[in-house]
């Protein structure tokens, strides 16, 4: 069964049982002490890579060394033949059909070297793959029992603390007649603000003699007076 | 990265904080260390933050299965999961009988992010209580 599943069936099962295990803690361990045994095979599978490679290039050498000798040979047998030294030609021959073996041992031994290196590389990247695969659903395994138990610590300190759950209706409304009061707070802020530079205008205007002027004495008669006629 | 970190953290930033709310940091003991987070003028609902060994995880507790509409139930998870991805940052999930908001971390994610991941989380809880009002009794 997959982890998914096993979390699936356990929360199922046994939700009301907060902070009872997800997967029994003996499992849990079980998997942990396979993540670190795989976790030492690859350390394993990755030093042999390292001895296997450093092989594969001393046969890399041993090959370049043996091809340049060959090469070399080819040339001195060539001289011989021009001087016609046949004897001396078939010497460098035999020389070279001794190196030419030689190379073919060493070319193969680098051939099979290069296949081992290519087969650990495979199987490191694999491991590293699966090792990574678990380490993800021990993490689910445990973020699962993690939310679990703090979902208990949550629970019994609301009822320690005795503190009444509201419902979701009632906690927005709480915090929308908040949000209200800090609104309706700085609407009069900006009210007030807006009045006092307001009457500041005024005053200026009055001061220049510009807008209504104050009713005297002298403005209310020619105002009666204007009503007689 | 602990509770207590996060804590000391967001108690320093008092009233200076990027997202303009400010923060009341509260542990809870148990087998799990919980930080329960007061957003002034949102105390009614907390975050609830708890640190694993690869994440942190902000928990804020919607409404209860007995608070839904039975009629509505289904309507109601199927909004959720058509929300689930709209909703910046946070995901749907149900603990127990509780709906609930939650939003996920690395361990290795700065102070600010864990500041802008509540102040996210805080509003999201909000506006998803709001929008779904109508499947609640």
């Amino acid at each position: 069964m997959s982890i998914f599943k096993k979390i699936m069936t356990a929360i199922r099962g046994g939700a009301s049982e907060a902070g009872e295990a997800i997967i029994d803690a003996n499992a849990t361990r079980i998997f942990e002490q396979e993540i670190r045994d795989a976790e030492n095979h690859l350390t394993k599978a990755k030093r042999d890579l390292t001895g296997v490679m450093a092989e594969q290039m001393s046969a890399k050498r041993e090959v370049d060394r043996l091809t340049r000798e060959v090469t070399e040979h080819e040339g001195y047998a060539t001289q011989a033949l021009e001087k016609g030294d046949e004897t001396l030609a078939l010497a460098v021959a035999e020389k070279i059909s001794t190196l030419e073996s030689s190379l073919a041992d060493q070319q193969q031994a680098h051939d099979s070297f290069s296949g081992n290196a290519e087969r650990l590389k495979e199987l490191v990247k694999k491991s590293e793959r699966q090792v990574a695969e678990h380490k993800r659903q021990l993490s689910m395994v445990k973020t699962t029992e993690s939310v679990q138990k703090a979902t208990s610590a949550i629970t019994d300190n609301f009822s320690s603390s005795n503190s009444k759950l509201l419902s979701a209706k009632d906690s927005l409304e709480r915090i929308k007649a908040k949000q209200q009061k800090f609104d309706d707070k700085m609407k009069a802020g900006e009210l007030l603000e807006s009045e006092n530079s307001d009457s500041s205008l005024q005053a200026q205007l009055k001061a220049a003699g510009i807008g209504a002027q104050d009713n005297s004495a002298n403005s209310v008669l020619e105002r009666l007076k204007a009503k007689q006629k | 990265m602990n509770i207590h970190t996060i804590a000391d953290h967001l108690n320093s930033l008092a009233d200076n904080s990027d997202t303009g709310m400010s923060f009341d940091c509260q542990p809870i003991s148990g087998e799990v260390d919980v930080l329960q987070i007061s957003i002034s003028d949102r105390e009614e609902l907390p975050i609830f933050v708890s640190v694993t060994e690869d994440q942190i995880i902000c928990i804020s507790y919607l409404w209860g299965t007995e608070e839904v509409k039975s009629e509505c139930v289904h309507a109601m998870h199927e909004t959720m999961l058509e929300m689930n991805i709209p909703m910046p940052l946070s995901s749907f999930s149900k603990i127990g009988d509780k709906y609930v908001v939650f939003g996920a971390l690395s361990v290795n994610s700065s102070f600010s992010d864990v500041e802008h991941e509540l102040a996210v989380l805080s509003n999201n809880a909000i506006e998803v209580i709001d929008d779904m009002s109508d499947y609640l009794l």
